[in-house]
């Protein structure tokens, strides 16, 4: 039998209520409590973290970086999405 | 012609301090070099964590212990970090380890000297880290993403463990004579080792050339072994422990200290396999690994059964 080491998690760490979940790495585990566990142990020793999500690494699907010009390619065409693309008359305040 | 626009555009992306990531295009050399240093990398940290374990249960006190632990669980943090960083180039963890245990791969030959008394613990945490350090600072602005991010996590943590380690020194070295002497002992033994860290010199070493030009290395062998003289030196002084080594001068014009010839010959006879304690290191990984077997077999067929109930449910 090959040793597999166990499944490979990634770990994603909220430091504080109120911010967003930063991806910090990945981890070998069985389930998911003990890749809890694990990430607890080896990625908040310095209370980086107030709450943890560990995702089997097989479930993320990743957007392809050749295709990356082509797929981001709507967002770039619509500049009239962006704030400075419009024409204020002089002197209008709060706006 | 293709392959020949990719590597131009990979070049121009690092040339840009771009960082490649994971899916990114890559020359299979650059894979290569980064799973040979970074394996390589996290295979030391491991190891590393034998000399060092050999004096937990000896600890002069509660204090020093709960520090000591507290030091060899991050290196063991600092071994996953790496893995995880190696593992997104492709290569599996069960892969790297069997490379280790064959030999294929190795580990930074600093750990193959023993630790003799509690004052090679203070030696180890101010030089050996310290002369991590130097290296994994650098590293920080490696271009390879994973890695990248690897080595800042790892320099917040490692800021601790060169100053327990000089704490340590600092205190023999103003303790009994006796005690003092085994702190000048520590530091005869473990400086010229710690030199040797940083790899042969740059004339000689035979992985600096594409990575500077790939920036996985952003400094070169001399150039951080230099960094690490011109700090430590001083820091002996203020313990009143002197270096062994009597070409040690400032140098003026160089605005650098010189220092004299490394013994390459033992350098190499350690990276070779046969430091005082290579088979050792070796063969403890290896009895580990295999005991440990075990647990991870239940793991997964605890893991297993679970995930069945659930769909049985
Ligand atoms: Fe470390
Ligand atoms: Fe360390």
């Amino acid at each position: 039998m090959t040793d597999t080491q166990l499944p490979l998690w990634e770990v994603f760490i909220q430091s504080k209520t109120g911010l967003p979940y930063k991806h910090v790495g990945s981890l070998h585990a069985a389930d998911a409590e003990m890749a809890l566990e694990n990430a607890r142990d080896v990625y908040t020793r310095r209370s980086e973290g107030s709450s943890i999500w560990v995702v089997p690494s097989e479930c993320i699907t990743a957007s392809n970086p050749e295709d990356a010009e082509e797929f981001f390619e709507p967002s770039n065409a619509k500049i009239y999405r962006h704030p400075t693309f419009y024409v204020m008359p002089e002197g209008a305040k709060n706006i | 012609m293709e392959e020949l626009d990719k590597l131009q555009q990979f070049q121009q992306k690092i040339d840009a301090e771009k960082k490649i990531e994971p899916k990114d295009w890559m020359p299979e050399d650059y894979r290569k070099h980064l799973i040979r240093q970074i394996s390589q990398h996290a295979h030391s940290e491991v190891i590393g964590m034998q000399p060092e374990g050999n004096w937990i249960t000896r600890a002069p006190s509660l204090r020093s212990k709960i520090i000591l632990l507290a030091k060899i669980q991050d290196e063991a943090g600092h071994g996953l970090y790496l893995y995880s960083a190696a593992e997104t180039l492709g290569i599996s963890r069960e892969e790297m380890i069997n490379q280790l245990h064959t030999g294929k791969a190795k580990y930074s030959s600093i750990f193959n000297y023993p630790s003799l008394t509690w004052a090679d613990i203070g030696a180890i945490g101010w030089l050996v880290d310290g002369a991590a350090i130097v290296n994994q600072v650098s590293l920080q602005r490696t271009s390879y993403g994973p890695y990248s991010r690897a080595m800042i996590k790892i320099c917040m943590e490692e800021s601790f463990h060169q100053r327990q380690g000089y704490e340590i020194m600092a205190k023999m070295a103003q303790g009994t004579p006796e005690q003092k002497e085994m702190a000048q002992d520590a530091l005869n033994r473990w400086w010229w080792p710690s030199l040797m860290m940083f790899g042969p010199h740059d004339n000689e070493s035979a992985h600096t050339g594409n990575a500077m030009k790939w920036k996985i290395k952003r400094e070169t062998n001399d150039e951080l072994r230099q960094k690490f003289i011109d700090k430590t030196v001083q820091q002996a002084e203020v313990i009143g422990l002197t270096i062994p080594d009597p070409d040690l001068k400032w140098n003026e014009e160089r605005g650098h200290y010189d220092f004299g010839e490394i013994d390459w010959e033992e350098f190499w006879r350690v990276v070779n396999g046969n430091g005082p304690c290579n088979k050792k290191r070796l063969n403890h990984h290896k009895k580990v690994h295999e005991e440990g077997r075990w647990v991870r077999e239940a793991a997964a067929a605890y893991a297993k059964k679970q995930k069945n109930k659930q769909i049985a449910a």
